[in-house]
């Protein structure tokens, strides 16, 4: 009993000096000579374009790694104002970023960078013969939408008064990857998600252009913050996503330039 | 009689171990304290009876006890089947059931979309008929009833194991007919399990989230549990979400009371 005794302070003793440890390794980092590990938090949507950029940020810039925190906006902007470690935070509309700004988190003024639209998608064979918006806000017609809550649910709402239907979906999902899964595995006739969404989905959806969709433009900022760790390459990164190399990349991925 | 020696030293653990222990308990202990601590008491009768707070409590009320009803339904003779019948492949049988309890709730959700949906397996014809379960409330009980079943399963086939089959065998030995056996003999031996099962199924069902997101969607008074709508709140009202979470809590906290507190009475 003793040495079970002994061993369990051994084992707490050794823990001890590993905590320690883990702290003074980030600290390390700030060393100039040293290598940066970036971190940026990123909507969603923008997952497979910023991973690209990231990808020709580094290449640009050795010695700079770039790591992404992908989550809904107003996930991300509890994280930040929660303290959790962060250079940059481009976000899926101007309200969640304003509440960072509020919040003081936020290096300067945030920038647009990006714009997205709505867009109507079916699944591929479309079985409930949808054409216009009108269509899907018939009734019968398994509609899917984002909740008011979420910015996509804000652009939905704007969408329906520019269009003047009154929309009655069977569900309201919070975030716009839950609406396209309910299209793509055909619960629903019709889901109201952004081109780009629609352009990652690919065969999986039919797309129906909306006569609208300029209505509801949403747009994207992008901020270093405050608390950044690396306030230079985070200010590099936000000029690169401005610039042409990141404007190119954005525009494949179906964003429009704000 | 060294029987009575024995009885006298109380069994202690190690006291090292114990300071783990209790760290443990801070693991389990102090999100709850937070979680309370976070909540603004002069807000919470408002945020607790807007009208989508008293719609998703009221939805997740409704499913849970629907789900639960036709846990018992299907399990008792489910978990009877699993003890108290011989077959090839039992014991896999048995692992299998409770392959709801292990896999993420998400996957439970798919799986069920895969089965029950449009273009599902089962759902392909049903559609067919003209029933659709997607977006209904019956999606929302069925993905509480997949998830849920395993515990009562579980609880029963405790009950019925430790108590063995002595007592039944007598009865049948007697000339009783199985469903007598089965309706006085039987049940009476599962009550414990049955009690604690049952509400820790009920529980289970009103935890529900990954499966009803993704099988049954959200939408409030129809598919929008409690759950769902402490999920949505934090988009824009964190405070709104604490405070329906508390109450989630203070729900949970009533039913394990309840199963822990009649468990102990029924077993000494």
């Amino acid at each position: 009993m003793r040495a079970r005794t002994t061993a369990l302070l051994a084992l707490a003793a050794a823990s001890a000096p590993m905590m320690t440890g883990c702290t003074g390794g980030s600290a390390a980092q700030d060393t100039p000579a040293g290598d940066v590990t970036l971190t940026v938090f990123a909507a969603a949507s923008l997952t497979d374009a910023f991973e690209q950029i990231g990808e020709d940020f580094e290449a640009e810039h050795p010695g700079v790694t770039v790591r992404f925190n992908v989550a809904g906006s107003s996930d991300l902007v509890q994280q930040i104002i929660a303290g959790a470690p962060a250079d940059v935070f481009a976000s899926a509309d101007v309200p969640t970023m304003d509440r960072a700004v509020g919040a003081g988190a936020v290096s300067g003024a945030p920038r647009p960078f990006a714009t997205n639209v709505l867009t109507l998608v079916t699944p591929p064979d479309n079985p409930a013969g949808i054409t216009s918006l009108a269509d899907a806000a018939a009734e019968g017609v398994n509609l899917v939408a984002c909740a008011p809550q979420v910015p996509c649910g804000q652009a939905t709402a704007a969408l329906a008064r520019a269009s003047g239907l009154a929309l009655d979906p069977v569900s309201e999902e919070s975030s716009v990857t839950d609406v396209l899964g309910k299209v793509t595995s055909g619960e629903a006739d019709a889901g109201l998600v952004y081109v780009t969404d629609a352009t990652r989905a690919g065969d999986a959806v039919h797309t129906v252009d909306l006569e609208h969709a300029r209505s509801a433009v949403n747009t994207y900022p992008i901020a270093a913050l405050a608390e950044a760790e690396h306030p230079g390459p985070a200010d590099a990164f936000v000029e690169h996503v401005l610039g042409a190399q990141g404007q190119e990349v954005l525009g494949h991925a179906g964003f429009g330039h704000p | 009689m060294p029987a009575s020696v024995t009885r006298d030293v109380p069994v202690r653990p190690p006291r090292a171990l114990t300071v783990v222990g209790v760290l443990g308990a801070a693991v389990i202990l102090l999100p709850f304290v937070a979680l309370v601590a976070g909540v603004d008491l002069t807000r919470l009768p408002r945020l607790l009876t807007s009208p989508a707070a008293l719609d998703a409590l009221g939805l997740s009320l409704r499913t849970s006890l629907t789900a639960t009803a036709v846990c018992l339904v299907l399990g008792i003779p489910l978990a009877l089947t699993l003890t108290r019948l011989e077959f090839p492949g039992r014991s896999v049988a048995r692992s299998l059931v409770l392959l709801p309890l292990v896999v993420p709730p998400v996957v439970g959700g798919i799986a069920l979309t895969e089965a029950f949906g449009r273009r599902g397996l089962v759902g392909e014809h049903l559609h067919v008929l003209g029933i659709e379960i997607a977006f209904t409330t019956t999606a929302v009980v069925m993905a509480q009833v997949f998830v849920s079943l395993p515990f009562l399963v579980v609880a029963l086939e405790g009950s019925l194991q430790t108590r063995g089959e002595a007592h039944e065998r007598t009865a049948l030995s007697l000339g009783a007919s199985p469903a007598r056996t089965f309706r006085t003999v039987t049940l009476p031996l599962m009550a414990p399990g049955l009690l604690a099962g049952t509400v820790l199924t009920f529980a289970r069902a009103l935890g529900e989230f990954g499966a009803t997101i993704t099988f049954a969607g959200s939408m409030q008074g129809t598919t929008r549990t409690l759950p769902l709508q402490v999920y949505l709140e934090r988009e824009t009202d964190s405070e709104a979400a604490v405070a329906l979470s508390l109450l989630l809590v203070v729900v949970a906290l009533a039913v394990i009371t309840l199963a822990y507190g009649r468990k102990r009475v029924t077993i000494s």
